[in-house]
Order: C-alpha cells, then sequence, then structure tokens
C-alpha cells in the first residue's frame, strides 16, 4: 500500500466476561476508502467499532491516527479527532424538528447559521432534507439523512456507518450509496458494516472479516462473489434452502378482509380496510419499510392489541377477530413478533421457561394451575437440539443468546408446535447468514407439509428467495399481491416508498 | 465527574448480599447516630438488636411484630414481582381489621365457635375491597395505583376513628374511643401460656411457603414473573392485563387484610383509633429487604421486627425517642436502594481529554 493508512488498529484484544470479543484485530483504513467490515452477529464488529469510536476501550492493542499513537476515551474524543459514526438504531427525538435534532449534538451556536450550513452541507451530498419536520413524521431514510448530516457538519475524516440499509428501499440505498462515493471521492474514509454482501461487493473497495473475534481474512470484494463472502464470513459452505413448491389452489389458512385497526402507539400507523389471505402451502410476504402499519397488523393477528376496528380476520377456518391470543393459538396459528427480547421472550428468564410462554396450552404442560416444568425442560432441550440453538443448555437466559440463535430458539419454540399457520415478523432481522438460512429451512419445510406462512419482511432478498406472493404495505394500506415471478424487485421497491412521496409532495404543497 | 455505567454482568450473590450489608452498614450509621445523642453505641446497639433476642418472651413479642409484616410482604412482593406497585397496605390492614371486627362487635357476647373463622374470613375480604379501588380504577381509567392506594390509607383511618369514636364506641368506655374488647370465642388462640404468640403468627409462618409453592409451580406465578418483567411479553403470551392487575391487588389487600384483622383478634383484642404502628408501610421495607422472595420476606420481616421490640425496650431503658425504630428502617432502605443500584451500575469517572501516548 502507497498512502499512509488513516486509521490503523493493531493487535485489539477486548475482553468480556465469558467472551473474548476481539481477539488481536488488526485493520487499517486509507484516506478516501470504503472499506467494509464483514462478519455474522457475535464476530465482533459492534465491539471493534465502538473501540474505534471510544465507547469502550481495548484491553490490549494500538490505535494509530494519522501514523502517531491515540487514545480514544470517550465519542466526543473520537469525534474531535474526526470520526463520526452512524448508528443502526437512530439516537434522535421523535418529537422534535430536523434542526433541532442536528443543534443538540453540536456545541451551541445561532440556530438561523445552523440552519444554513445544514442545508448546504445536505445539498452538496444530494441529501434532501426538511429542517423544521418533525422527525417523528420522517422516513427511516430521512432519519438516516439527518444522521449522516449531523456527522458530516462535524466535519469528519473518517464516517463509521452501522448496517445503514436495513431500513432503505432499493431506491433508497442507490441515493445512499451515491452519497457515499461523493465522500470517498473527497478523500474521506468510510468504514461500513453490513452483511448484506451484494451491497458490500458493488460499494466497497476493500473488505475485512471477521469470525469469533479474529480477523480471518481481507479480501477484494469486486473480485468475489456473495456465496464466497459468505462462506469467509461463516467458514463453512453455505447451502441454499431447498425451496417449497405452492400448491395452484389450495383453502385458506387465513383470510382477512377489510381490516382495520387504530395504532395503540404514539406516532403509529393505522391499519386501512387492508385484505389477503394465505392458502395451505403457500408462503406470503408483506414487504415495507419499518412504521409503515406492520407492528399494528402483526398485533392484530395474533390478538394482542384487541379486536380490531372493523373487518374480518379468519384463521384456520374460525372467525378470530375476538379471539384472544391464546384462543388464536389453540386453532392452530403461531406468532413471531418482530421485538425478539421483551416480547417473544423474556429476557431475564431462563430457555425452558421462555419455551413454556406461548407452548403452555397448545402442548398441555398446565394440569390443575401447576405447570410441567419436567415436560417443558424437555420441550426446551428438543427446541435447542432440533433448530441448532447454540446456548449454555436450558438453563441459560434468553438474554445470554446472541441475537441469531435467540430467533432460532424463537422461531423454533413456534414450528415444534406444528401449526397450520405461521405469521412471523422480520423473521432473519439482524441474524447473522448461517441462522437466516436455518431459518428460512424450517419455515419452507413448515410449508412443504401443509402450513400456510405470512412472512412480513423488509428485506427484498429473502421476499424473492423465500415467498410465492408478494404485497407491499404502505402507511397502513397494502397493495395487491402479486405472483414473486410476476413483479420485479425494483417494483417493490417503488411501491414500497410510494405512498410516502406522495405524502412527501402533498405537504410542500401544503408548505 | 461521576456517572454511573450499566455493568455488563451482574454477580448473582450480589442480590442476596446487599441486604445483609445494607443491616450491617445501619448498625453502623446508628452506632454513630447513638454516639452523637451521647449515647454508649455499644449498649444502645445491644439493646436494639441482640437484647430482643436473648429471652423467651423477647422472641415472642419478635415473633408477634413480624407476623402482619411478613403476612403483608408477602402480598406486597407477589404485587411488586408483577411491577403493580401498591402502597397502601397499611389502608388494607385497616379495612381488614374494620370488616372482620364487625362480628365481635355486634355479637359481643359471642360463644359461637364459628365467629373467630368468620372474622378471619371478613378480615380477608375486607382488605381485598379496599384493593379492589385501585385495581378498579387502574383497570378502567389508567389511574395510577400507587397514588390510589396510597391516598386510601388516610381514608382507612378516618373511617377507623369515625367508628371507635361514634357507633362502635364501647357503651360502657367512659367515652374512650374504641370498641368493647372481643369475647373469649372472637380471639385468636395463644400457643404457650404466658407468651403472647398466638395461632396468627403460626398462620403468618406457613403463608411464605405456600406463596413459594404457588409462585415456583403453578402458571400463575409464571404470569406474575413475566408480567413483571417484561408486559409485552406478556401480551403475546395471552396474559391479561386487567386480570394481573386484579388478581396481584386482591392477593396484596386480601393478606394485609387477614394481618388486620388477626392482630385486632389477638394482642389488643378491640378495634382502637390507631392500631397499627404502620405494619403496612414498613412491610413495603420488608418485601425489598426479602427480594421479593417468600423465604427472604420472612427472613426480613423477622429482622425488622427486631427493631421493633428493640426500640421499645431502647425507649424504656436507654431512654432513646420511639423515632429512632423508624429513623433505622429508613437507614435500611436506603443502604438497600444504594447497593442495588450499585450491583446493576459503577461509578465510573469522565470527563478526561483525548491523549496522545
Amino acid at each position: 500500500m502507497t498512502t499512509p493508512a488513516l486509521l490503523q488498529l493493531q493487535g485489539i484484544r477486548k475482553e468480556f466476561p465469558g467472551c473474548l470479543a476481539n481477539d488481536n484485530i488488526s485493520l487499517d483504513i486509507t484516506p478516501g476508502e470504503i472499506h467494509a467490515l464483514l462478519g455474522e452477529n457475535g464476530a465482533g464488529k459492534s465491539t471493534l467499532v465502538k473501540i474505534i469510536y471510544g465507547v469502550l476501550r481495548p484491553d490490549q492493542g494500538q490505535i494509530r491516527w494519522h501514523g502517531n499513537p491515540v487514545q480514544i476515551p470517550h465519542p466526543a474524543g473520537a469525534r474531535e479527532l474526526g470520526i463520526g459514526m452512524v448508528f443502526q438504531h437512530f439516537s434522535l427525538f421523535e418529537s422534535m424538528t430536523t434542526l433541532e435534532n442536528v443543534a443538540l449534538a453540536l456545541p451551541p451556536q445561532d440556530l438561523n447559521e445552523l440552519r444554513a450550513r445544514l442545508e448546504q452541507t445536505a445539498n452538496d451530498y444530494g441529501l434532501t432534507l426538511h429542517p423544521d419536520r418533525h422527525v417523528y413524521d420522517l422516513s427511516m431514510g430521512e432519519r438516516q439523512r439527518i444522521e449522516i448530516v449531523r456527522c458530516l457538519l462535524q466535519n469528519p475524516s473518517l464516517l463509521i456507518l452501522d448496517e445503514p440499509t436495513s431500513v432503505l428501499t432499493p431506491q433508497e440505498t442507490e441515493t445512499l450509496f451515491a452519497t457515499l462515493r461523493t465522500l470517498a471521492g473527497e478523500g474521506r474514509s468510510i468504514l461500513y458494516i453490513s452483511h448484506k454482501l451484494e451491497e458490500v461487493r458493488t460499494l466497497c473497495d476493500r473488505a475485512t472479516i471477521l469470525r469469533g473475534g479474529q480477523r480471518v481474512d481481507e479480501c477484494i470484494p469486486a473480485n468475489e462473489t456473495a456465496h464466497s463472502m459468505a462462506e469467509k464470513m461463516i467458514g463453512r459452505r453455505v447451502e441454499s434452502a431447498p425451496r417449497h413448491t405452492a400448491p395452484s389452489a389450495s383453502e385458506a389458512r387465513l383470510q382477512v378482509t377489510d381490516l382495520s385497526v387504530r395504532s395503540d402507539q404514539p406516532h403509529g400507523t393505522d391499519i386501512d380496510s387492508v385484505s389477503f389471505s394465505v392458502r395451505a402451502g403457500e408462503i406470503l410476504a408483506i414487504a415495507g419499510i419499518a412504521g409503515n402499519g406492520q407492528i399494528e397488523l402483526m398485533n392484530a393477528l395474533s390478538g394482542e392489541t384487541g379486536p380490531p376496528r372493523s373487518g374480518s380476520i379468519r384463521m384456520l377456518d374460525t372467525e378470530a377477530g375476538a379471539l384472544t391470543p391464546v384462543a388464536r393459538r389453540q386453532l392452530g396459528a403461531v406468532f413471531v413478533p418482530e421485538e425478539r427480547i421483551g416480547q417473544a421472550a423474556v429476557s431475564d428468564l431462563n430457555l425452558v421457561q421462555n419455551s413454556f410462554l406461548t407452548s403452555a396450552d397448545r402442548l398441555g404442560f398446565v394440569s390443575r394451575g401447576l405447570v410441567n416444568w419436567a415436560g417443558v425442560e424437555h420441550y426446551a432441550q428438543e427446541i435447542l437440539q432440533r433448530f441448532d440453538v447454540k446456548a449454555a443448555g436450558t438453563a441459560a437466559l434468553a438474554n445470554s443468546l446472541s441475537g441469531g440463535n435467540l430467533q432460532k430458539f424463537i422461531v423454533g419454540r413456534e414450528i415444534l408446535q406444528q401449526p397450520q399457520l405461521l405469521v412471523v415478523s422480520q423473521p432473519t432481522w439482524g441474524v447473522d447468514a448461517g441462522a437466516a438460512a436455518a431459518i428460512h429451512e424450517q419455515i419452507q419445510r413448515l410449508v412443504s407439509a401443509g402450513a400456510g406462512a405470512l412472512i412480513i419482511s423488509q428485506d427484498l432478498d429473502e421476499i424473492f428467495a423465500l415467498c410465492d406472493r408478494i404485497a407491499v404495505i404502505s402507511q397502513g394500506t397494502l397493495s395487491e399481491p402479486q405472483l414473486a415471478s410476476d413483479i420485479t424487485t425494483q417494483e417493490v421497491g417503488l411501491l414500497m416508498g410510494a405512498s410516502r412521496e406522495r405524502t412527501e409532495s402533498l405537504s410542500h404543497a401544503g408548505a | 465527574m461521576l456517572a454511573l455505567e450499566a455493568r455488563a454482568t451482574q454477580s448473582a450473590s450480589a442480590a442476596w448480599l446487599s441486604p445483609l450489608l445494607a443491616m450491617a452498614l445501619t448498625g453502623l450509621t446508628g452506632a454513630l447516630i447513638f454516639l452523637a445523642m451521647g449515647k454508649a453505641p455499644g449498649i444502645a446497639l445491644y439493646i436494639y438488636f441482640i437484647e430482643p433476642l436473648t429471652s423467651w418472651s423477647g422472641l415472642s413479642e419478635v415473633a408477634v411484630k413480624a407476623g402482619p409484616l411478613i403476612l403483608i410482604g408477602i402480598g406486597l412482593s407477589v404485587g411488586f414481582r408483577a411491577g403493580v406497585w401498591n402502597i397502601g397496605a397499611e389502608g388494607q390492614f385497616i379495612a381488614g381489621a374494620l370488616l372482620g371486627s364487625a362480628p365481635a362487635v355486634v355479637f359481643y357476647d359471642s360463644t359461637n365457635p364459628l365467629i373467630l373463622p368468620a372474622m378471619l374470613a371478613l378480615g380477608v375480604l375486607g382488605g381485598m375491597a379496599w384493593a379492589a379501588i385501585p385495581a378498579l380504577l387502574k383497570t378502567r381509567f389508567n389511574a395510577n395505583e400507587i397514588l390510589v392506594s396510597l391516598m386510601l390509607v388516610y381514608v382507612a383511618e378516618l373511617l377507623l376513628v369515625h367508628l371507635v369514636q361514634g357507633p362502635w364506641r364501647n357503651p360502657q368506655g367512659w367515652g374512650f374511643p374504641g370498641t368493647r374488647m372481643f369475647p373469649d370465642a372472637a380471639l385468636l388462640p395463644m400457643l404457650f401460656r404466658g407468651y403472647r404468640v398466638h395461632l396468627g403468627t403460626l398462620i403468618a409462618l406457613l403463608v411464605p411457603l405456600l406463596a413459594w409453592f404457588v409462585l415456583t409451580k403453578s402458571r400463575f406465578g409464571f404470569k406474575v414473573r413475566v408480567f413483571g418483567s417484561a408486559p409485552l411479553a406478556a401480551r403475546h403470551a395471552g396474559i391479561s392485563n386487567p386480570r394481573m392487575i386484579w388478581a396481584t391487588l386482591l392477593i396484596g389487600g386480601g393478606l394485609a387484610g387477614l394481618a388486620g384483622i388477626m392482630e385486632a383478634a389477638s394482642t389488643i383484642g378491640q378495634l382502637m383509633p390507631k392500631i397499627s404502628p404502620g405494619y403496612g408501610f414498613t412491610a413495603i421495607i420488608v418485601a425489598f429487604l426479602g427480594r421479593l422472595h417468600p423465604v427472604g420476606v420472612a427472613l426480613a420481616g423477622s429482622a425488622i421486627a427486631v427493631t421493633y421490640i428493640g426500640g421499645e425496650g431502647a425507649q424504656i431503658s436507654a431512654g432513646l425517642p420511639k423515632a429512632v425504630t423508624g429513623l433505622f428502617q429508613g437507614i435500611i432502605l436506603f443502604y438497600l436502594l444504594a447497593f442495588d443500584l450499585l450491583t446493576r451500575y459503577r461509578l465510573t469517572r469522565i470527563g478526561n481529554k483525548v491523549s496522545a501516548t
């Protein structure tokens, strides 16, 4: 390498109790480079990035900045050096405006001056922003643009992005990439964390691959295939899931007609007259960007938010709109909500107790008010075994599992109940490739055996790999479901962003 | 500058260590307070914490005081586990004593052996009825149960004063506020001649065992746990929100009511304007000191009871003010909460600059 490195990590080691998160990791980033940090969940990406951004301190190893050894004791120190970071989960106040959110992160200054700088920076990089709109009103893409502009206002020479496209439509992703390329063209470096390998291939100059806390490889993504990089990440061969074949006609497992639901969340999205059906042996996908009514739809289907405002939910030939979650499960339906910790599982309960959570009635673990814990224990062991959940036994607490393993556990808990209908939201969100493949395979298998499945997801790769028909949810309304073979990723992407553009233009007209 | 930083892992033993440390530090702080008051700290601490345990009568008195604390503490701990914050056990205690005493006041010369079971049952119902008010208001209007249950304490106290000065006043009592003394049939039998330990004390010791069984073995116990630590998971699992609020408040109220009637129908033997030395409030400390665990609550109830008896002894033999008892209870809670915070967080210094080495 001829250019001197902007950031150089040498022998970084960080150990948490019971877990060596980073083991002797070295990495260098040259100016103007887009550098990918690849790895499965739990590979040590987050820890490494937190060390660079001053959130954590390494136990051993050295950080060099422009060749000089530095210590980064806190994020403010990182920003002082010229390191900016956009986290996966945005740190924005929903009830404040774009401008106010930006002002909060910067030293106190004149708001009008800041507004001018904000608009200037946003224009320079093609990031459309409206300084006076409230954040709750904004799409995920816009929120991310606020975070990026907020970083850029501090003129960073290194910008770290953690899974930036997980909340974006394909079109928004394109815009983001254009911006990132402009930034790199100015000589700024970008550390890009992702496990979407196709994106890394098109965007990044170099990739460092972590596995089990160690740096296992480095590659030029353009010279690789997504498949070859996935194998480097996982460390073994990846099999793609066998595809089920959807029957041409079969009875409906779920029939939703004109369903309207009022959101129980502040700034939530109401569901407006949604109709669709899921047949036996079929996987229907509901695509959409987070926050367009998916949570409300999911909770209405699982019965967690009570009867809908209007419309009907027919589940396994029974009118289920007024039934409790337990009664719906008794019919043979199971549900996997997107929130793993706190909704699908309880963090401070062990896996036996978490197995019992949704299976109590369907598997008959209760008699005369007492729990047959020995039976549940057996069931929990079966889940761990059949679904290859890596955990320190059934006595492990749910929060000790990695995201992927917890999701395998939750999906396993539901599928082993042999449901006739599976409703699952974001089945592989934040889950590593190996676990995602395993979850997809189990869903396919269940559906091949005659169950119907509804998958609510914003991952278009997943949707096209798995589903027979696709509908798009946007602002609480649903598009007509179409055969997956009749629609392209781009068309789905347009539908995902469609009605937002409509309201945006409306609010512009009003402004 | 100092800041609190969440610990990555929490020590499991810390949960049990912090009540013990809190009690030890309370003793130490007590010694300093006694010193400041001009008392010999060694002697004062001995009177407070050791002397009640050195005689059978002392132990008996401790058990008598521990009974209501344990009963109420168990009921509250079930609610607290579920995240239902019933702060008004004192009012439920009084309501139980009031309703439970009605048969003894009306049939003041009864010898019917059924009067006592009837009183205990009514006592439970009275406590439940008082706790039903916050339950109803919370499930119907989402009213905060902390405020409602707390304010109802004062309503219950005034109702008690009204009854013992008015309709229920002993006609042969020379105008003093208070009911007639209960007939013998309406009093809980003593367990040992010459000591005040009574059947209610025994019941109070059995309830933690029952609670432990229910909390660990039953589906209800599981629901309580889930409802308290992850309300959304509870909803996902189909655990009914209103039912859990009702159930936990009724259990807390029922046990407080039982404690109330057992107190009236034993050591007091009548209703008076004041029938509780703050059991309902002290039991909140007991519940937390006992880590919301039935066995822990039984131990904590006994430990706190010692300070009550020690306080009485100190008043008589060392001339210490009664307020010291309340002071001790407050200090224990303070240290306990401090230790609990430090098991979850650690103190770190922040504000150092970026440095080149």
